[in-house]
């Protein structure tokens, strides 16, 4: 069962002064796979809550399923929600905290059984049933969680930084794990991080929030190539795009795309920049270069990403003039940070 | 790095120390006993240590000395007289009349008071216009001290004067007086009330920290779960404030059978002795009546009591559950 | 499909449910009113019935009084003055502060280095003492005061208030350690290590910053213990005769007890006038003491 979740206008307002929902309009896709991106106390945890009921919003609507749904509350929603710190029951069993929310749906034991047995065994964790939650691991507890939320058979997917918990290698294979889970059941899902390496791999577009408000919504890779402003710009990659002033501009431009200027090909105009490098990091077969480019009267720090198949020689302390393709640069307004017209740029 | 001149003194000339020649760290700064790890435990102990074991474990023992000895106020000297005070409190019904209202008092207060102090300790968690005005006057039976609370108390149930009656007097439902502290059953009840009544705040309080231990997303998943107030109540929140409940359940009930002060105030035990309990008893036969020896006897009477809740406090604090 | 919750999407049943649960909201806000104020009115109804009867002529007080419950006639302060001008309340109330300063005072003493060496000093005994420490608190004075009577009778304080500052610690250590090993607890190594490494020896260490930064738990501590010994009864009764040596707590009981006598209004207005501070200032410091218990109550 998948339904759109749309949220019209929403603020939340603490104690009346502190915004933590600015103003935002969202819209998801039947079945899809929504990150809410964003640093801490931008939003997206209220944000998330609202949604689920736990939060009433100060202004605006929100919607699941065609239904305004303000005023009800979480358990009337047909929402599943599973927290960073998983909140398992720690007095029961996995099979009791897998078939807990089945109680209120009134469904009989042998019924309550067949459905938690189903979930834990799509999961993968039928051999745990009998387990208190202080007895597993990281991930099996993770997978309860899930199993849990899986059972009310839910028209939305709320997850709130479930990854977070985890160490970083068991991170990655739960990523790709969670991925697949969603694809399998279909249901939409809204999943809050701040971590844009998981935003990247699982969403099916992104949200990127700051301050309350929503800054950007696209697919990864639209996030990544055409960022809406200098926050996005910043916050998605890893090194972040660099910013350099010309004139009354921002000109952004990834690492990845600084290179040295003979290795800089293709048709059009390639901005060129001598680059000052003071330090080289090797890093996963990439060299990092950390330095300075000349940009009006001062010099700004910019960060190049040569990969393997560069093989250009490169010291620290010397200066090399680097450049950029044309198609590569993105121009913001330096006082807004809004994404602005490109102008061309004399080589 | 340069060695500190120090003022040499008068038949020390000549003498450095070996650190302070070798041209060290800090020359002139020597380990003292300050630094001593090993000997500033023990020593930052031995002042409480010692005034404890003077003042509580030596009297305990002493207590216990007494009861097999004949020592009164008036006649110091100790003889040893065997189980002779032992013997002479079994044969008197006013001591099992303690004994038994020690016991009844206190499960009837206990059980009381939790249901009462889980309620409030809900109310309290709450966020609500008030709140401070509420705990303050919720928590004045507990802050009071004890005697001047049951003072007030005797106020509110005298024969004569009680307002209490006298609104039930108006309502109706009475014909004259209730002798709230006269007659023996009703006696009872209002030692039960008063106690009640003060330990209901603490008890209330201690509940409150276990309330609010709780994570907070538990809560939340219970909301989402579906669990509606009394189910979230009973599979919820009850049993993981269960071990925090048994300890204000258990300290409630020290805190009562070890009491004299309720009922020596409100009835001093009457009518002829059915609201006695074994601290006020102790303390009327042995200060009163300054018969030491047996006021040490029957107070001992509380010690396996006590043991008994001391390590029933220490598991139900073991078991509270790792969230 | 399972049935419960609302099949979104059917808009009607949905604004049902939607005012079902407001109403349901509102409910449970009159009910934890409703609560808390029957709550406020059983705890404090004594008190505020106190307050009124303080005030009460003597002919509005006595048998034939039209109302018990409020003013039949004017109020007066009569027995306010008279418990302020002819009894010894003043005294007791003396009594009180002095013997709960010194003891707060020697309470310290002995509980901060006696807290300090079992929250910090890893000693490997330091677990089964601090258990030692909460048996001892449960030995209750109606155990101990037959053989203590004797104790002090024995250092010669038979009668005075003095017997009192030597035997209340005894009362208040106990806690007091408790508390402290709570508190300190809280306070990160990290800071004492530093003023180790700057020069400073583990006790001076321990007197430059960890004192000041338990400040606020040792002026818990202090609210505690004094308000423990503010309240104590039965060491008081038992060993102090005279009237001008008595506290409050025994005093009032027994002094304004004339015979079958009761000066009733003067009893009630020294009640609440006792009861009011201790508790307002407990309640400044509840929280704090709430995080002083739990702590002391986690091992390592």
């Amino acid at each position: 069962m998948a339904v759109v979740v749309e949220v019209k206008g929403l603020k939340k307002h603490f104690n009346g002064e502190v915004h933590a929902v600015d103003g935002v309009d969202l819209t998801t896709g039947e079945g899809e796979y929504l990150v809410l991106l964003g640093p801490s106390g931008c939003g997206k945890t209220t944000l998330l809550r609202t949604i689920a009921g736990l939060e009433e919003p100060t202004e605006g609507e929100v919607l699941i399923g065609g239904s305004v749904v303000n005023g009800l509350p979480p358990r009337a929603r047909r929402i599943a929600m599973v927290f960073q710190s998983y909140a398992l029951y720690p007095h029961k069993t996995v099979l009791q905290n897998i078939t807990f929310p089945l109680k209120a749906e009134k469904l009989g034991r042998e019924a309550r059984l067949n459905k938690a047995q189903w979930a834990a065994g799509l999961l993968g964790i039928g051999h745990l049933l009998d387990r208190k939650p202080r007895h597993l691991s990281g991930g099996e507890r993770q997978r309860v969680a899930l199993a849990r939320a899986l059972v009310r058979d839910p028209s939305v997917f709320l997850l709130d930084e479930p990854l977070s918990n985890l160490d970083a290698k068991l991170r990655a294979t739960a990523r790709d794990e969670l991925k697949l889970f969603q694809q399998d059941i279909g249901t939409t899902t809204i999943y809050v991080t701040h971590d844009q390496v998981e935003a990247m791999g699982l969403g099916d577009r992104i949200a990127v929030m700051y301050e309350g408000r929503v800054r950007q919504v696209g697919p990864p890779v639209e996030v990544y190539d055409d960022p809406a402003d200098t926050f996005v710009a910043t916050f998605i990659g890893s090194p972040p795009m660099n910013l350099v002033e010309r004139g009354d501009q921002l000109v952004g431009f990834r690492p990845e795309n600084f290179l040295p200027q003979a290795v800089v090909a293709g048709n059009g105009n390639r901005w060129s920049l001598p680059f000052h490098v003071h330090r080289v990091e090797h890093l996963s077969g990439d060299r990092h270069l950390y330095g300075t480019v000349p940009a009006g009267r001062e010099h700004v720090r910019v960060i190049a990403r040569l990969p393997a198949t560069v093989t250009t020689p490169v010291d620290p302390d010397t200066t090399y003039e680097f450049a950029v393709h044309e198609r590569h640069l993105r121009f913001f307004d330096r006082v807004s940070g809004e994404r602005t017209a490109p102008r061309p740029v004399r080589d | 790095m340069a060695l500190q001149r120090e003022r040499v003194e008068p038949g020390t000339a000549g003498r450095k120390p070996e650190w302070e020649r070798a041209g060290g760290v800090r020359a002139g700064v020597r380990p003292t006993l300050a630094d001593r790890e090993g000997v500033l435990a023990p020593l930052f102990l031995l002042p409480a240590v010692a005034y404890i074991v003077a003042l509580v474990a030596i009297p305990f023992l002493l207590a216990i000395a007494f009861s097999f000895s004949d020592v009164t106020a008036g006649d110091p000297s100790f003889d040893w007289v065997g189980l002779r005070n032992y013997r002479r409190i079994f044969q008197d019904p006013v001591f099992w009349q303690s004994l038994r209202n020690t016991f009844v008092f206190t499960v009837v207060s206990m059980a009381l008071t939790v249901v009462l102090a889980k309620a409030l300790a809900m109310v309290l968690v709450a966020d609500f216009r008030g709140k401070w005005v509420v705990r303050f006057l919720v928590l004045l039976p507990w802050t009071t001290p004890v005697a001047l609370a049951t003072i007030v108390w005797l106020y509110l149930l005298d024969s004569l004067y009680s307002p209490i009656d006298w609104m039930l007097r108006q309502i109706g439902l009475l014909d004259g007086n209730v002798f709230w502290l006269g007659r023996p059953g009703l006696a009872m009840v209002s030692v039960v009330l008063v106690h009640t009544w003060r330990i209901v705040p603490l008890a209330a309080v201690i509940i409150m920290a276990g309330l609010v231990a709780i994570p907070d997303e538990i809560n939340d998943a219970a909301a989402i779960d579906g669990a509606g107030f009394w189910r979230k109540l009973t599979e919820v929140t009850l049993p993981l404030t269960m071990p925090v409940i048994a300890v204000a359940a258990l300290l409630g009930a020290i805190l009562t059978f070890t009491d004299m002060t309720v009922v020596y105030v409100l009835t001093r035990g009457g009518p002829t002795n059915a609201t006695q309990v074994l601290p006020s008893w102790a303390f009327i036969r042995g200060i009163v009546g300054a018969d030491l020896a047996q006021g040490a006897a029957i107070a001992l009477f509380l010690f396996p009591l006590l043991l008994a809740a001391a390590v029933a406090i220490l598991r139900a604090v073991r078991r509270m559950e790792v969230l | 499909m399972t049935a419960a919750g609302v099949e979104l999407g059917d808009r009607a049943r949905v604004e049902a449910r939607r005012r079902h649960a407001a109403r349901r909201r509102v409910l449970g806000r009159v009910g934890l009113y409703a609560v808390a104020v029957l709550a406020a009115l059983a705890a404090a109804g004594p008190f505020l019935i106190g307050v009124v009867t303080a005030l009460k002529q003597d002919a509005d007080l006595y048998p034939g009084s039209a109302n018990r419950v409020w003013f039949g006639m004017a109020p007066t302060v009569e027995h306010l003055r008279f418990l302020l001008d002819s009894t010894a309340f003043t005294t007791f109330a003396w009594n009180t502060l002095w013997v709960g300063a010194l003891v707060v005072g020697i309470t310290l003493l002995l509980s901060l280095p006696a807290a300090y060496s079992l929250a910090r000093l890893d000693m490997p005994w330091a677990g089964p003492l601090g258990i030692a420490i909460f048996f001892v608190y449960l030995i209750p004075p109606t155990l101990l005061f037959v053989s203590l009577s004797r104790v002090v009778v024995e250092l010669g304080l038979q009668d005075s208030t003095w017997s009192l500052v030597v035997i209340y610690p005894t009362i208040t250590v106990p806690v007091s350690v408790w508390l402290l090993i709570g508190f300190l607890k809280g306070i990160p190594r990290d800071i004492e290590e530093q003023a180790m490494v700057d020069g400073y020896s583990r006790t001076g260490a321990f007197v430059r910053t960890v004192i000041p930064l338990a400040f606020p738990g040792i002026v818990a501590v202090v609210v505690f213990a004094f308000t423990l010994a503010a309240h104590e009864f039965i060491y008081a009764l038992a060993f102090v005769s005279p009237t001008v040596e008595k506290p409050i707590s025994v005093g009032v009981p027994t002094e304004l007890v004339r015979g079958d006598v009761f000066f009733w209004q003067s009893l009630q207005a020294a009640a609440v006038f006792v009861a009011i501070p201790i508790a307002f200032v407990f309640n400044l410091f509840l929280e704090r003491f709430i995080s002083g218990f739990t702590m002391g109550a986690v091992k390592g």
